[in-house]
């Protein structure tokens, strides 16, 4: 625990004070208001949750907390100290600490030189000594146990192995508080289980988180008291044990909030085979054999590795598969070709909306339409009148809070950019639709209305693929493909229950062992 | 919302997964990136001595180094700036605008035909030199780092602004007669080697060494990598790039004296286009034009490559007509060289 012991500790003597207080603390964006005198306790040595929708003002909270802005009004106080000028980055390392959703390593870089950046070992005449700076950044991510050569550039690191890297660093500072922006967005189930139990170890040596997550399964699993904000206010503070999930969700929404589901019914039993993949195998060798008839919802489940999200996005063509056919109502489509995809009726979320799915600077409108440049063109030519048009529907009928058609996506939240991700997926009233972990970083509201609008393309006669590993994406399937290192290992229909599903994504067989 | 999910549902973890061969692999190319030149040097080297033998000859590998010495320390200071995620096209026009600043401040007009002011003593003209690389850079800095504007299109306007500067003070002709505190730089020869060709490979080994082992060069990477990272790790960016861009810009100026030493005259072209031959220099030795990549010893091997090649065409006996078709022609090739060696995507 050395770097325990060589971390600041002045202040930490008084163990009753809060490690952070947060009061009455009110930030205004122009004309926005971001925070309303909304305030935070983290106690000493547990782990806290911040949950909210999307614009509740979590981020602000995060930023004023870390002291990267300031607040209009409104104090907060480190273990009972009041917080270090802004200007004094050093000093607010000390105190806390963020893993931000957007990764702060610099990817050109070495893991090593990432964990020193700015404080690297020197000798004599003030030159980097580059092994010492090895040594010490290998004894830091052996003393935290992370396993990781430091030698590499930080690129090459996976996501979650980012996070401990980003967890390790903000320790070696002698901070001992702190938070976790969405940790789990981008983590496979059992990258969480890892991430939690690191969490659970911490927690044991002193360290105090504050976590935010959409997830609140997870609220409920790694928390002990939980934080609620909605519309720049703080609404409720309790211990997660006290407060029911529906009281949760009620707090967070404002009202009560019910996932869909897939309902009971039976496919007509002559609805057509719309969907037919066989012998399907990725450039990384996961195979995929299914079908899937109109109207059906199927759910590909797995773990990171599992190879689901590869097989998705060979039957797009948004990568060439190795080998195998994907025929759509009758029609083999090309391998490898997106627009050919598209042209026999397929629609497409991506995984990631900020990479595949969304170009951010463009307006809604743009966005949305991007598929169908037939569908609002008139001799060659973009009409914007009907481009407004086609939008404005994706506008209500997804619920898009905006002001307009022609507001830049960069300027809508998390789950409302997924929503335009999603007009332009079924912009081209597509007879197969593939979702890609499509509730990914979005508010509880959010996920209901996007889950809904696959019960409603469902009905229209609208084939649907769901590769998620989150459940509630997956209750709304009929039945469940699970994929587990390239396989498809169990089928399950639907009205699993939530251990056997897990369980079957991990590589386990709960009925068998 | 869905069930509780209790901890114990979810199987025991597994040690995180360390991508297999990829990370040691990347490793590798990391580490040979620096290098990745070294081969298409040699096997010019081996062609050019074929073309005519004088090419290893002791008087033309002089004369190699000093034709390139100029432009590979513009090179540097391009590589410094390209590093930190930025441009500096203005480089080529402070190449000229320098010396031709410090001639029109000392040179005597009753020696010149009415060119000059004789205002300043000799001895001034290496001072004013890099005084004017330096308000060059901070005036760029500012219109870059405090205003935020586009650097690209900043440099491009100072290009542009202070080629029009020296062809005013020049009035389009070409100061010469000028003092020797102007010339000597440029033109001495110490130890049997241009003075110009030490003070270009001292230049590139202090970068070496600023660049690789000292926290103000991290902190060029660092800020080409991920400014926002960099701002968190307590770096101050604005700084940085500022102090990036001076430097950058003394040291053109600095190119620029060398160059107008050897030939003893500033002409108001001086400098005129070598802004494309230094970008393809830097990008050929592996420094990358989005920033955060590539190094000093790159820029190096990228110059020469670029100025042997040159030098075996010339050797071949191709007419000068042909040249500019020819140095293009280098650049492409060099580029697809590197990256057949190099082995990564240029961005």
């Amino acid at each position: 625990m050395s770097a325990a012991s060589q971390g600041s500790t002045d202040g930490l003597a008084d163990v009753d004070q809060p490690v952070v207080e947060a009061v009455n603390i009110t930030k205004r964006f122009g004309s926005t208001l971001a925070l309303s005198e909304a305030g935070i306790v983290v106690r000493r040595g547990e782990t806290h949750a911040l949950v909210g929708r999307n614009g509740a003002g979590k981020s602000t909270l995060v930023s004023i907390l870390t002291g990267l802005q300031g607040a209009d009004a409104g104090t907060v106080t480190f273990d009972g100290h009041p917080a270090p000028p802004l200007a004094d980055r050093d000093a607010w390392r000390k105190r806390v600490a963020c893993v931000y959703q957007k990764s702060t390593i610099i990817g050109t870089l070495t893991v090593a030189e990432n964990l020193f950046l700015n404080r690297h070992a020197r000798g004599p005449a003030g030159l980097i000594r580059w092994p010492r700076l090895r040594r010490e950044a290998e004894q830091l991510l052996a003393e935290w146990s992370v396993d990781v050569d430091v030698r590499q550039p930080a690129s090459t690191l996976t996501v979650e192995q980012r996070q401990f890297v980003e967890i390790a660093r903000a320790l070696s500072f002698g901070a001992r508080f702190i938070i976790l922006d969405e940790p789990t967005a981008q983590l496979d189930g059992a990258g969480i289980n890892r991430l939690f139990n690191r969490i659970r170890d911490l927690r044991a040596q002193g360290v105090t988180f504050l976590f935010i997550s959409h997830h609140l399964q997870e609220i409920y699993e790694i928390c002990d008291q939980v934080t609620v904000f909605r519309d720049a206010r703080h609404i409720v503070t309790a211990p997660v044990a006290q407060l029911s999930r529906p009281a949760l969700v009620a707090a967070m929404t404002g009202e009560d909030v019910i996932m869909p589901e897939a309902d009971r019914r039976s496919l007509p039993a002559d609805a057509p085979v719309l969907l037919s993949v066989r012998d399907l195998v990725t450039p990384s060798g996961a195979e995929l054999t299914l079908q899937a008839r109109a109207g059906e919802v199927v759910g590909i489940a797995g773990g990171g590795g599992s190879g689901k999200v590869e097989a998705a996005e060979a039957i797009v063509g948004l990568t060439r598969p190795a080998g195998g056919t994907v025929t759509v109502d009758g029609r083999v489509l090309r391998p490898g070709s997106v627009p050919d995809a598209l042209d026999a009726g397929v629609g497409l979320v991506p995984q990631d909306r900020h990479r595949e799915g969304l170009v951010p600077l463009l307006s809604i409108a743009e966005n949305v339409t991007m598929t169908v440049p037939g569908r609002i063109g008139r001799r060659g030519l973009i009409s914007p009148a009907r481009r407004d048009a086609l939008a404005r529907d994706t506008i209500a009928d997804l619920t898009i809070k905006a002001a307009g058609p022609h507001v830049p996506v960069s300027d809508l939240s998390g789950g409302n950019q997924q929503k335009v991700v999603m007009g332009r997926a079924l912009a081209s009233n597509p007879k197969l639709l593939v979702l890609i972990t499509p509730t990914a970083g979005v508010d509880v509201r959010s996920k209901q209305t996007l889950l809904g609008v696959v019960e409603e393309v469902r009905r229209r006669g609208t084939t649907v693929l769901v590769v998620s590993d989150e459940l509630d994406d997956l209750r709304i399937c009929d039945r469940v493909l699970v994929m587990f290192q390239g396989r498809v290992v169990r089928e399950m229909a639907h009205g699993w229950s939530d251990n056997d599903l897990v369980a079957a994504m991990e590589g386990v067989d709960l009925h068998h062992v | 919302m869905s069930e509780t999910l209790s901890a114990t549902a979810r199987p025991s973890a597994a040690p995180p997964p360390t991508p297999p061969g990829a990370s040691s692999r990347s490793l590798a190319i990391a580490r040979l990136r620096d290098l990745a030149l070294v081969p298409a040097i040699i096997a010019v080297a081996i062609v050019g001595s074929i073309v005519n033998p004088v090419f290893l000859s002791a008087d033309n590998i002089i004369n190699v180094l000093q034709s390139m010495s100029e432009i590979a320390i513009v090179v540097l200071a391009q590589t410094i700036v390209l590093i930190t995620g930025k441009m500096d096209l203005s480089l080529e026009s402070t190449f000229g605008l320098a010396p031709g600043i410090a001639a029109w401040l000392i040179v005597d007009p009753a020696l010149t035909r009415g060119l000059g002011l004789d205002l300043l003593p000799d001895a001034w003209a290496v001072p004013i030199v890099l005084l004017v690389g330096a308000l060059v850079g901070a005036f760029n800095g500012l219109l870059i780092v405090r205003f935020g504007l586009n650097g690209f299109i900043v440099t491009l306007g100072m290009l542009i602004v202070l080629r029009g500067l020296l062809t005013g003070i020049s009035g389009g002709q070409t100061f010469f007669a000028l003092p020797e505190s102007m010339t000597y730089l440029g033109s001495a020869t110490w130890f049997g080697v241009p003075a110009s060709i030490w003070l270009s490979l001292l230049l590139f080994a202090v970068g070496v060494v600023v660049l690789g082992y000292t926290r103000a060069g991290r902190a060029l990477y660092a800020i080409g990598g991920n400014a926002d990272a960099a701002r968190a790790a307590g770096i101050r960016t604005g700084r940085v790039l500022w102090i990036a861009l001076i430097v950058a810009g003394m040291l053109a100026a600095l190119a620029g004296l060398l160059m107008s030493g050897r030939l003893a005259a500033v002409p108001a072209a001086q400098g005129n286009g070598a802004i494309f031959q230094v970008f393809a220099a830097a990008v050929i030795g592996g420094v990358s034009l989005n920033g955060g990549k590539g190094s000093v010893f790159g820029a190096f091997t990228g110059v020469l490559l670029l100025f042997m090649i040159i030098n075996v065409l010339t050797l071949a006996g191709v007419p000068a007509q042909w040249t500019n078709f020819l140095n293009g022609t280098v650049i492409l090739v060099a580029l697809v060289v590197s990256r057949i060696t190099g082995g990564k995507a240029q961005t």
